[in-house]
């Protein structure tokens, strides 16, 4: 699953709930997060660490290439977390070296310092760092972002090739529709701190239906369609003090050209079930797909 | 409006316009690296022998991957470096090696620039009026036109209305405004060339359409040269009107914007093409045709052609020549053994 969105759309805040490492000014969690069937939001720490993270939920964090320790070596900074799990040092220093491979760098690459590899090598670290434990869920926030477009395919092809080979599952986050179809059997699109859609990635791409993910499509730069380029207007508003309603109104086209005030602004939307052909779970938080707004 | 032709000859680059406002020919900038006080320096070879032309009122995209040599190449042209060899002329005039004190005098007004990062490319303690008042100061604009300028200026990147914007500093700004500032200070002079190094590739998609929608009216608006530097074809597809391909220091396709993306010659721009994703879920899992592996290191690029290494077709002959640019189509450019005839 890709989770689409812009700056600030709370993708990493999701990523980290999801995996529990909290900040520190952490003021609410609330919900539930079910793996296997298995409620992990709220299972003790001791236990969410021996049994959940790293071990059934892997972690690529954003911008975590450029937070490689320089002074340490890239097999010293791996095996770390292994040690203080309990793995003894050639156990953890073997498990290293088969991960830096299966991403497809060599294996003394664990001898080398995070200066001497180059952004797209650094990128591959940190994805076998992740990968060490053999994790079912991978979680990769925005892991191409700050490299060029030939090194973002070769780590995308990399990634495409790892999830076959173990049979991974990703959540992908990005604030790119065009890279998340590379991955995406599926896609939520947030905005403001919330899932405006959600849906499989063939109905969002041939039909996408919250007024913002359109604004999404038709902002996108594409080579090889042609269309006119139009951006959404106005700016990400502050999650401090919300707008009230629907989060998108400010900058929706439709509450404006359907006439939708005391509706939009009013009453938060609740999810319609769109029911496309696809017969695959299709939902948008929107008034247009409210029944008594559709039909006037 | 055509510069002179020059009385050059450019016959060896049969690419390159020589009425054009921005000629560069056989262009080389190298940086080098001291490594002891005997030793020889080595060289980066960034910028190798490129030879291209911009004329006014129309653009140019240079695309590589980081470490091409792009930011190099528009460095030079603007005389932020100094070349190491090749020539260099600025609407008829050679700047190659003109000193600082005298690019001061003519040439400095008549160029503008904008970076590819607005968190660091504008001075953090300076208000925008000052930050965009700052150009005009140094090039002697009276007082009282001064800040009319800038008023016109915050105008034209739609920061409206202007005195809400004076006053602050770029801290305040989204990454979006700080850029659009970035774009007023690069045109506020009216500049006959500018170049935009990368001005999209920080910012969020949805901030992209817009940035690049404006670049596009204020080149339009300018009828300046316009230089655009990007790793992402699709960004410069808006508004180029020829493309100049490099990799590891060498131009290895140049040609109209069109004809060469819908038809790439060189492996190096097929793969570069293949890279760019589409919104469009048929290639779920489809792995790329790029090329694999990283550019080379510029100290000691590969014998004969500098793609070699990472080329799917390389041949015998590549490892061992330097490939030339031949004209493969009307106008189309480009440096590979498969485009040559023999
Ligand atoms: N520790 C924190 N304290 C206060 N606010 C925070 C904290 N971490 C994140 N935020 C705010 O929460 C909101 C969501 O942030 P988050 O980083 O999850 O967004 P994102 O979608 O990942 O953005 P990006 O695309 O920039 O990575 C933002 O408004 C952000 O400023
Ligand atoms: S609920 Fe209203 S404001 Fe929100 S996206 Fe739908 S139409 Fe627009
Ligand atoms: S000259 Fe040879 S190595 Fe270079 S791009 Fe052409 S085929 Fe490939
Ligand atoms: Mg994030």
């Amino acid at each position: 699953m890709a989770i689409v969105g812009e700056t600030g759309s709370g993708k990493s805040t999701l990523a980290k709930l999801l995996t529990r490492v909290w900040e520190r000014n952490v003021a609410l969690v609330d919900g539930e997060v079910y793996l296997e069937g298995v409620e992990i939001l709220h299972m003790p720490e001791h236990q969410f660490r021996r049994e959940v993270r790293w071990w059934k939920i892997g972690m690529v964090p954003q911008a975590s290439m450029n937070a490689l320790n320089p002074v340490i070596t890239i097999g010293e900074q791996m095996i770390e977390p292994l040690l203080l799990r309990g793995v003894p040092k050639a156990e953890a220093l073997r498990l290293a070296m088969d991960s830096l491979e299966s991403v497809g760098l060599p294996r003394d690459t664990v001898y080398r310092y995070p200066h001497q590899l180059s952004g797209g090598m650094k990128q591959r670290v940190v994805i076998a760092m992740a990968l060490m434990t053999r994790p079912k869920v991978l979680i990769l926030d925005e892991p191409t972002s700050a490299l060029d477009v030939m090194t973002q395919a070769n780590i995308m092809n990399l990634l495409k090739e790892l999830k076959a080979r173990m049979k991974l599952s990703y959540i992908f986050i990005t604030h790119d529709l065009a890279l998340a179809s590379e991955l995406a059997d599926s896609i939520a699109v947030m905005y403001a701190g919330k899932i405006a859609e959600i849906g499989s990635a063939d109905d969002i791409y041939s039909s996408p239906a919250h007024p913002y993910t359109q604004g999404l499509m038709s902002s996108m730069p594409t080579l090889r369609i042609d269309k006119q380029l139009a951006s959404i207007p106005g700016e990400v508003p502050s999650l401090i003090s919300p707008p009230p309603g629907c989060r998108f109104h400010p900058r929706c086209p439709y509450y404006v050209e359907r006439n939708l005030k005391g509706i939009c602004d009013a009453k938060e939307p609740p999810y319609a079930e769109l029911k496309p052909w696809s017969g695959r779970r299709h939902l948008a938080a929107c008034w247009l797909y409210q029944e008594f707004i559709s039909g006037r | 409006m055509a510069v002179p032709a020059l009385e050059k000859d450019f016959s060896d680059t049969p690419w390159v316009r020589g009425d054009s406002l921005v000629v560069a020919h056989r262009l080389r900038t190298w940086y080098s690296l001291k490594r002891g006080l005997f030793s020889k320096p080595i060289y980066v070879k960034a910028v190798d022998d490129v030879s291209l032309s911009v004329s006014r009122g129309e653009t140019l995209a240079v695309v590589g991957e980081s470490g091409s040599g792009k930011t190099t190449l528009g460095r030079t042209l603007i005389r932020l470096l100094k070349p190491t060899g090749g020539e260099l002329y600025f609407d008829g005039a050679d700047i190659s090696a003109q000193e600082e004190s005298e690019l001061r005098r003519w040439f400095r007004r008549r160029v503008g620039v904008v970076f590819q990062d607005p968190y660091s490319s504008l001075h953090p303690y300076h208000s925008i009026q000052f930050i965009l008042e700052e150009p005009l100061m140094i090039h002697g604009v009276p007082g009282e036109e001064r800040l009319e300028r800038v008023y016109r200026a915050l105008e034209e990147v739609k920061l409206t209305p202007p005195e809400d914007f004076l006053y602050k500093y770029p801290h305040m700004l989204s990454g979006g405004q700080r850029q659009r500032v970035a774009i007023a200070r690069a045109v506020i002079m009216n500049p006959d060339f500018v170049v935009a190094d990368e001005p999209v590739s920080m910012l969020d998609v949805s901030v992209r359409v817009e940035i690049l929608n404006l670049l596009k009216q204020v080149q339009e608006r300018h009828k300046s040269a316009f230089l655009y530097i990007t790793h992402d074809i699709a960004t410069a597809k808006y508004f180029s009107d020829y493309i100049a391909i490099m990799y590891a220091g060498k131009l290895v396709e140049y040609g109209p914007f069109k004809p060469v993306i819908r038809e790439p010659s060189h492996p190096y721009t097929q793969a570069l093409i293949e890279a760019l994703p589409d919104p469009d879920p048929k290639n779920r899992l489809r792995q790329r045709k790029v090329a694999p592996g990283e550019p080379p290191n510029l100290a000691n690029p590969p014998k004969g052609c500098r793609f070699h290494p990472r080329c799917p077709y390389a041949m015998d002959i590549c490892r061992e020549q330097e490939p030339p640019m031949v004209e493969v189509r009307p106008g189309v450019y480009a440096a590979c053994w498969l485009l040559v005839k023999r």
